[in-house]
């Protein structure tokens, strides 16, 4: 998985954005957080099928927005967050540790809504629209997105 | 003392706090609704632990308002129903939590409702609803599915949403486009502001996504992604000029992709009847549509009316009477499955944490 950080991939449909999904799920440990950063429409949900493909997960994965969790079974345990309908504040009443599995994978979308929370070791996909159908896809570590978002000036780094 | 005869239901899935009081005859007595929506907007009551704590406290309030048909009294009451899943943890446990203690002090059976099939019996009750089998599409803010109801009551899965559901995708575009929370009313708003039904060339023609797939699932992230880019690619000033053309488009494409899957589903089970459920079949323009799919396709149709579309307690008690026809009760030991589909039974394997 290490040879994912540092990364930067550039996909052209939803279809390669899901593979570069499922590469990165063949390669996950228990115990691994992935947060995603991007916004309407730039394929988190996408990714995340590729991603539970990967694992091994043979249900078809849903966008959690409305349930905020969805928990699947496959090679490990894989817990799917959607942090759209939170907001700042809510880092105080939700008890994300209960939903960090140590014998799978959480994978969490709109990870930027109560960014404080993150794991700083947590995989990092932030995914930028480029065009219709282009994504430019980093994978970096939490902190280093952090640190390069203060860098650049804040809030920039979420767009 | 006349015997007793009516169902006491209880739904905390999700934001909503309801209870209602059904007959076993299936009159609809009561049917209360407490919104978390508003009062409760510094955290807006999806926080699984702030939602729980705010359904524990609407609560008391709900169920005693349901109850005054009875005069607040217990005798004429037969069981308490209670949704079990799916929907949020926290949410799902607080009303089961307060269903079992009613259950335990008034010595009156629990049964525990699927949300899904409690939907389904928001139609089923009523009295203008076509016989079975019939096909059923359940659209909501977590879910689209298309189901056939057989004879028995039992149901078949015919299809359901890839990605997003179609409430969600009418929630995520209204906030794309700063309309507000919840989504649906917003934009059936707009989209109806002059007063008229829009005709074509009134709107912007977004994707039908999935539509000449033969398959009966749906696809409504692409849908969003549609309008997130149309929208991106206009300044201000023009993204202004046309909100009501792009909010009627994604209207329009949402609700005409629901109905084209919908017309392949009754074609396939040649079933002679349909009913639409869920938050999502409140919406107007897709009642209009539904209704000229039925007289086209010379079959009848039902859809029960808006505050019996969104959720709501007397549509648990509703799908709670065949239950308490055959003594089919819950133990006090029923769990929350915040995952469960139409159809399915409660099993330790669903509970995986």
């Amino acid at each position: 998985m290490a040879r994912f950080l540092g990364e930067v991939h550039f996909t052209i449909s939803p279809r390669s954005t899901e593979a570069l999904g499922e590469e990165l799920g063949v390669e996950l440990t228990p115990g691994t957080v992935v947060a995603l950063v991007g916004e309407l429409g730039a394929g988190k949900t996408v990714f995340i099928k590729g991603l539970a493909r990967g694992l091994g997960v043979e249900q078809e994965v849903v966008s959690p927005s409305f349930q905020i969790a969805r928990f699947y079974r496959a090679r490990m345990p894989l817990c799917h967050l959607d942090f759209y309908r939170l907001k700042a504040g809510d880092e105080f009443v939700f008890g994300l540790e209960e939903y960090l599995l140590d014998d799978g994978v959480t994978v969490i979308e709109w990870a930027d809504r109560i960014s404080t929370i993150i794991p700083g070791d947590a995989v990092a996909v932030r995914i930028t629209i480029q065009g219709e159908m282009e994504r430019r896809i980093e994978l970096l570590l939490w902190e280093e997105m952090l640190r390069k978002a203060e860098e650049v000036g804040g809030e920039q780094c979420f767009e | 003392m006349s015997p007793p005869n009516h169902i006491l239901g209880i739904d905390t899935s999700c934001d909503d706090t309801a209870c209602g009081l059904v007959t076993t005859e299936g009159v609809i007595l009561s049917n209360i609704v407490a919104s978390q929506v508003e009062e409760h907007a510094p955290f807006g009551g999806v926080v699984p632990e702030i939602a729980a704590r705010s359904h524990l406290e609407a609560l008391p309030w709900v169920v005693e308002r349901a109850l005054s048909p009875l005069g607040g009294e217990w005798d004429e009451v037969d069981a308490v129903a209670v949704t079990y899943g799916p929907g949020l943890v926290g949410s799902l446990l607080a009303g089961i939590s307060y269903a079992k203690g009613l259950s335990l002090a008034s010595g009156k059976p629990l049964i525990g409702i699927n949300h899904l099939e409690a939907h389904v019996s928001s139609a089923l009750i009523s009295e203008e609803c076509p016989p079975q089998p019939l096909v059923a599409l359940v659209v909501s803010g977590g879910h689209t599915i298309l189901a056939l109801v057989e004879d028995d009551g039992g149901f078949e899965l015919l299809g359901g949403t890839r990605d997003d559901a179609c409430g969600e995708a009418f929630d995520k575009v209204a906030k794309l486009l700063g309309l507000g929370y919840p989504g649906g009313p917003a934009i059936e708003k707009i989209a109806d502001q002059t007063g008229e039904p829009a005709k074509k060339g009134e709107w912007v023609e977004f994707p039908r996504p999935m539509k000449d797939r033969g398959e009966l699932d749906f696809s409504f992230s692409g849908l969003k992604t549609a309008v997130a880019n149309y929208v991106r690619g206009l300044s201000p000033p023009e993204r202004e000029r046309e909100l009501a053309a792009i909010v009627r488009g994604f209207q329009e494409a949402a609700v005409d992709v629901l109905m084209i899957k919908l017309r392949q589903a009754l074609l396939r089970t040649k079933t002679p009847g349909f009913i639409v459920v869920g938050g999502v079949a409140a919406n107007r323009r897709l009642r209009e549509l539904a209704g000229a799919l039925a007289e086209e396709m010379e079959i009848s149709h039902y859809i029960p009316p808006p505050e019996l579309c969104t959720d709501n307690g007397a549509m648990v008690a509703a799908a709670a009477r065949e239950k308490l026809r055959k003594g089919e009760y819950a133990s006090l030991d029923l769990a929350a499955y915040p995952n469960l589909e139409l159809g399915q039974k409660p099993s330790p394997a669903l509970f995986s944490r």
